[in-house]
């Protein structure tokens, strides 16, 4: 690399100038990244990238349960799908009740909080491959649940879902098509986009100050020994119910998002196969680490779609014909993926910094 | 008024009896010894002491309160803090951020504080960081505060466990063998080290193997066999008592 491109990071890196026209730059291109996805290969992007920052709210929801506290929940979905369906319900001709999506995202977080409490509270005891179970056990549970409830009273209308969902609204511009603003037309994956960037990001520095915190010291305790832990003064149930509790709460607001974004929801989105693919972006990305595990998110919520819009298509160019199905391969590559990243990176794509600091600690004496 | 008292305490195992009806007070002040052969009941009785186990039968007072089976933050809480046998730190943490949590109970942050960083969370946290560094420097490995626990040599790793537990405020310090493994140089600083403890007003409850620390460390000493005790007093003459002799060497000398 030349001795220019060192200057100017270092520029982007140390001047106070520098980090400001840096954090300036990654506004506009995150601001116009809609706008040019749409222009190169087609809306559908827009929306999976929208997708893709749900995901990221939900591992970085899971990590605080899984990556800091070190308790294996193989049902987190569950808390997507209790969001998911309190905004669904109290904003749709369901039951013709049409609460504004301010007062249900926050009662959403709310509710899984709740949920998670409830379903922490009896896994206390638990640990490793049992805590697991019963999460995976939970997980479902709550999925059968909204299956079927349409019968004696119709709560949730069981398979067939709730529709028409109200998309979010602000100020009278709905999200749920496209709006003129400026002069500029905003389609809705758009307005939605800018909405899950912001969450998102919100999501992002609450775990960051979260992890650097009495709470997230003895959330790291518990997962490290929590018989030391608890023999240190940390009420491990209290600090626990709390880790599930945060946990849901994100999960529950990326739920409201979701319906917004949807229109429509379905027991069918909360399968047990959501939990699983939340927890492989976080071990991944690298459990415990905010950033890696976004980063982990990102790559597995839009890697396989990239597949999918290319893998056919190329097929057809190379060989002739289409010889593996875009959709089994997807699968494929992405047990390939996995496989390799644990064999080669196995604290994960982007590990705790802790590692690092491993290594140079020996040259920092009595530094604080 | 004893600081920390034991009143008959009894713990059993399926058919084995680890403890039966033990006795002892600790005085204020005092660095009191606890020896015996191996799976005598030491461990289970500090244990009993500090909330991991639930005693059968028996009470645990400590400073006037009654402790018996609370669970083990309520017991650090009151003033009594641990150290285990086989090391127990927070592998993956730093040995300052080991220390940092044995703060936690003498703070009061709570996730609101943590995501606001408002100014009395981030005073509390600065408090937080000096007092972890100054016992760092306290028990000598402030100079690998920033070394991940598990990457301490094993003499600093004691120390370290040493550090975490006072930074809980304790009245009573209970460490479980803290000179196993060491070497006598090593012993001879861990001496220095818990009588400095004992200096700054910290009562110590000490379990140990190591005979020559005992007696020339502990005030009182007690022995236990076969979950009973059987001599307490000054080292000195608990030395010479026939039944820790038979208990220690097995039968009566012709």
């Amino acid at each position: 690399m030349s001795a220019g491109w060192h200057k100017v990071r270092d520029w982007f890196r140390h001047d106070p100038r520098g980090k400001w026209v840096g954090l300036a730059l990654i506004g506009i291109a995150l601001a116009v990244l809609p706008f040019a996805l749409e222009a190169s290969v087609g809306r559908t992007w827009v929306r999976i990238v929208d997708l893709a920052l749900l995901y990221t709210m939900l591992a970085l929801g899971l990590n605080i349960v899984v990556g800091f506290a070190g308790l294996l929940d193989l049902g987190y979905i569950a808390f997507y799908a209790v969001g998911a369906y309190s905004y669904a319900l109290l904003a749709s001709p369901h039951f013709g009740v049409h609460l504004p999506w301010w007062l249900l995202l926050p009662m959403g977080a709310v509710l899984a909080a709740f949920f998670g409490v409830v379903l922490g509270a009896p896994t206390l005891r638990l640990r490793g491959d049992y805590l697991a179970i019963v999460t995976l056990g939970f997980g479902e549970i709550i999925r059968i649940f909204l299956n079927n409830l349409n019968a004696p009273i119709n709560i949730t209308n069981g398979p067939q879902g709730v529709n028409l969902i109200d998309p979010v609204a602000v100020e009278g511009v709905s999200f749920g098509k496209t709006n003129t603003l400026l002069g500029i037309a905003f389609p809705g994956t758009h307005l939605h986009y800018y909405l899950f960037l912001l969450l998102a990001v919100l999501v992002m520095f609450v775990c960051i100050r979260l992890e650097d915190s009495r709470i997230g010291r003895a959330w790291v305790a518990i997962r490290e020994d929590e018989i030391a832990a608890q023999a240190m003064g940390i009420n491990t149930r209290n600090i626990k119910l709390l880790a599930f509790a945060m946990g849901a709460t994100f999960g529950g607001v990326a739920g409201g998002l979701f319906s917004s974004l949807q229109g429509f929801v379905s027991p069918e989105s909360f399968a047990v196969w959501e939990s699983i693919t939340v927890l492989c972006m976080v071990v991944l990305g690298g459990m415990g680490h905010v950033a890696g595990v976004a980063l982990g998110a990102l790559l597995l919520a839009t890697l396989p779609e990239l597949l999918r819009h290319t893998a056919g298509p190329l097929q057809q160019q190379l060989l002739g014909k289409v010889i593996l199905d875009p959709e089994s391969l997807r699968m494929l590559l992405f047990g390939l993926a996995l496989i390799l990243v644990m064999l080669l990176r196995p604290a994960g794509l982007w590990p705790s910094p802790t590692r690092r600091r491993e290594l140079t600690s020996a040259r920092a004496p009595g530094a604080i | 008024m004893p600081l920390l008292e034991a009143r008959k305490i009894r713990k059993s195992f399926g058919g084995l009896q680890a403890l039966s009806e033990v006795s002892l007070a600790i005085e204020p002040g005092e660095i009191y010894g606890l020896i015996g052969p191996n799976g005598a009941g030491k461990t289970t009785l500090f244990n009993v002491l500090t909330g991991l186990y639930k005693p059968d039968a028996g009470a645990v007072v400590f400073n006037g309160i009654e402790l018996t089976g609370k669970k083990p933050n309520l017991v650090v809480e009151a003033g009594v803090a641990r150290t285990f046998q086989n090391i127990r730190l927070f592998a993956n943490m730093t040995a300052m951020e080991n220390v940092m949590v044995g703060r936690h109970l003498r703070a009061r942050a709570g996730a609101l504080g943590a995501v606001l960083r408002d100014r009395a969370t981030l005073a509390e946290e600065a408090a937080i960081r000096r007092r972890a560094h100054e016992l760092l420097e306290y028990v000598g490995v402030a100079r690998h505060a920033h070394a991940l626990a598990k990457n301490l040599a094993y003499g600093d790793q004691r120390r370290l466990e040493i550090a975490r537990a006072l930074a809980t405020d304790p009245k009573l310090l209970a460490l479980d063998e803290p000179a196993a493994g060491m070497n006598a140089t090593e012993t001879a600083s861990l001496r220095g080290l818990l009588e400095q403890i004992r200096a700054d007003g910290i009562t110590i409850l000490l379990i140990e193997h190591d005979v020559k620390l005992v007696m020339g460390l502990c005030d009182r000493v007690a022995v236990l066999d076969y979950g009973k005790k059987i001599a307490e007093g000054a080292p000195a003459k608990v030395q010479c008592d026939p039944a820790v002799i038979e208990a220690y060497l097995g039968g009566a000398l012709p």
